[in-house]
């Protein structure tokens, strides 16, 4: 039997009130998440247990840390912020490859009383910039390998005070930096945790959008009852699970689901330092027996391609239970994965924004491949009309809305009030995405609703790819398409108008890539570059980008003189 | 060939994925993506680089994390292409 048991009962009689009874909530010392996750873990038993399994990139390294070490580990960072002075609401930013520390200064942050503001660690100087600096981020802590990245921007942060960088050892500190190695600090047994409530800012997360740069979505220290309680019922986490989240903590999924939701149900899991391999994650699962798998479309397609020869030649058998997110999940994987696995993965819903999985396949509720499944008991979803947004009949395209109020939801973008109050309408949170429900009530993505690039998961901005390939020396005019692909759902594409004299050519492709990754990110780098003698504009000489994604996708644009009026 | 080949790779490598500053030798075995010196993404710039240096078109399902995981393998995969 599942956690969930049965959807329909749970979507009968459940309130996010039984949530907070399991977790002690309203007893509990404080609401801050990070008591949650370490001490009240090690008040109930679970100091001893592993709470996370490391593997470092190489693959010949496993670390094991207990709830208890969290618990001081965590405490060490807490102690450190205080040190520097980091007042309670700022923010800071953690900037860091999948290491341990990279867990146990989250936690840690929200001791403190701060604002975790984690960020992709393969993210480059400009989008790095970008975020520090709409966040007035106090301080940033590191790595060795990433450090230079922040040094080179540091002069244009002056609300930055602190770089803290954690793998340096006993290293001498460049000046106006702090060198923190928590393995060698004096352990803190005991720390003050900061009194949150459940309205207290505790994660800043940026999300890209069509336009402006990226928005940063905060949330508050409540949201812990809806990740408690989905990681408990969608992912199906159970006491002794071995759990394993592909997901990076620069993204929501690596903290709502790669932290906190596993460790407030005092589970174990695994953090692989390693990015996509296929053998190395077969025999991650096999060595480390890990039974429930979170991840991604995009990798699950690439394992597809990979065969399901390479699967038998390792016992995946621990595996209990699959769940996907980041985009949707097509029919024909999650055929394959019962084919191969013998289990199919359970397609989950959920944004930045929206904090915790909203609409989800359940353990035990039949599956229909392709479908996001159903809203999580106790939330409100619908499919809006586009215009006048009311409900729509079953099987009629419109907007995925859901009615706000869950514990999880997000709170404001950071200084951007116009464009949350943008994100309501008629008593709607309105996620930007198009579906179409059926008649057994099961949602079926249809598109995005704007032009924001969901490649593999990750959502890119065409504003900021195309700000930046302004920038290239060559480059007089841009537009930035998601092109659909058969893996990433989505990559980016660049058509480009060259400077005159210069010379449309691979080469040219090559340095506009690399370009654009160097100042963004491998993620925002387009995969592909067209050259075009000029673009094609509005009357305004606005680029239409819209007829240029149109092409790509082989939709019907009709009649261009209309959005000629754009 | 084989030391040319090597060293424009290993070249291009250190230029575009080793931070500035930073102490890193690649040698020919050196895992460049499960070593966490290169990420899956920047594949795509090291293949397109690879294709327009040797006037050569590698497969996509040919480009896997393995096949670019060192100077060595993505040699030997140039070559395959170069010579084919």
């Amino acid at each position: 039997m599942s956690n969930i048991g049965s959807y329909d009962e749970r979507r009968n009689d459940f309130d996010w009130g039984q949530a907070r009874e399991e977790l002690a909530y309203d007893d509990a010392p404080t609401k801050n998440i990070a008591y949650f996750l370490a001490e009240r873990n090690c008040e109930r038993g679970l100091a001893d247990k592993v709470a996370l399994i490391w593997e470092n990139a190489a693959g010949d390294a496993t670390e094991r840390y207990t709830f208890d070490e969290v618990r001081l580990y965590s405490n060490a960072y807490a102690r450190l912020l205080r040190e520097l002075g980091i007042e309670p609401g700022e923010r800071v930013c953690i900037f860091m490859d999948k290491i341990p520390d990279l867990y146990f200064s989250f936690v840690g942050i929200l001791k403190a009383g701060a604002i975790a503001q984690p960020l992709f660690s393969a993210f480059r100087e400009d989008s790095l910039f970008t975020r520090l600096e709409n966040a007035e981020t106090t301080a940033i802590l590191t790595m060795k390998k990433l450090a230079g990245r922040a040094r080179r921007i540091r002069d244009k942060l002056p609300a930055l005070k602190h770089v803290v960088v954690v793998d340096a050892g006993d290293a001498e500190p460049r000046e106006g930096e702090t060198y923190f190695d928590v393995y060698a600090a004096a352990p803190v047994k005991e720390f003050d945790i900061y009194p949150a409530d459940e309205e207290t800012p505790s994660v800043l997360h940026y999300t890209s959008g069509t336009t402006g740069a990226p928005k940063g979505a905060l949330h508050v220290h409540g949201s812990l009852i809806a990740q408690y309680i989905t990681a408990k019922w969608v992912l199906d986490i159970r006491g002794d699970d071995v759990y394993w989240c592909t997901a990076d903590p620069g993204w929501v999924t690596g903290t709502s689901y790669g932290i906190i939701g596993p460790w407030a149900l005092g589970a174990t899991q695994l953090v692989l330092e390693l990015g996509f391999m296929p053998e190395r994650w077969y025999a991650a699962i096999e060595k480390y027996k890990v039974t429930v798998w979170y991840s991604a479309p995009t990798a699950i397609r690439l394992l597809m391609k990979e065969g399901a020869d390479v699967v038998k030649r390792y016992d995946l058998s621990s595996l209990r239970h699959l769940v996907s997110v980041g985009e949707p999940l097509n029919p024909e994987a999650v055929i394959w994965s019962e084919e191969v696995y013998g289990l199919p993965f359970h397609d989950s819903f959920w944004q930045t924004e929206t904090g915790c999985i909203v609409i989800s396949n359940y353990p035990g509720m039949r599956i229909k491949p392709g479908s996001m499944g159903k809203p999580f008991p106790a939330m409100e979803a619908a499919v809006l009309d586009t215009k006048t947004f009311e409900p729509v009949k079953a099987g009629t395209v419109g907007l995925i809305a859901l009615r706000p109020g869950w514990p999880a939801m997000f709170r404001q973008y950071w200084k951007n009030p116009e464009v949350y109050k943008s994100k309501f309408v008629n008593g709607w949170y309105i996620c930007g995405d198009r579906a179409t429900v059926d008649d057994d009530g099961y949602y079926w993505f249809v598109g995005r609703d704007d032009d924001v690039i969901n490649t593999g998961g990750h959502l890119v901005g065409p504003f900021e790819v195309e700000s930046a390939l302004l920038e290239h020396p060559a480059v007089a005019e841009s537009a930035a398409v998601g092109k659909p692909d058969p893996v990433n759902l989505e990559v980016v594409k660049a058509f480009i108008a060259l400077k005159p004299g210069y010379e449309a050519n691979d080469r040219m492709k090559l340095n506009i890539i690399n370009f654009v990754r160097r100042k963004l990110s491998p993620i925002a780098m387009p995969r592909e570059i067209e050259f075009m003698a000029s673009m094609p504009k509005t009357r305004s000489g606005k680029i239409m980008r819209r007829l240029l994604k149109a092409r790509e996708t082989g939709e019907e644009i009709g009649d261009t003189s209309t959005l000629e009026d754009d | 060939m084989a030391d040319e080949l090597k060293d424009k790779i290993r070249e291009y490598v250190v230029d575009e994925y080793v931070e500035e500053g930073e102490d890193i030798e690649v040698k020919d075995d050196t895992p460049l993506i499960s070593g966490g010196l290169v990420d899956s993404f920047s594949m795509v710039s090291l293949k397109l680089f690879l294709e327009t240096e040797y006037s050569i078109k590698i497969p996509d399902e040919r480009a896997t994390a393995e096949a670019f995981d060192t100077v060595n393998a993505i040699a030997a995969l140039v070559r395959e292409y170069a010579d084919a």
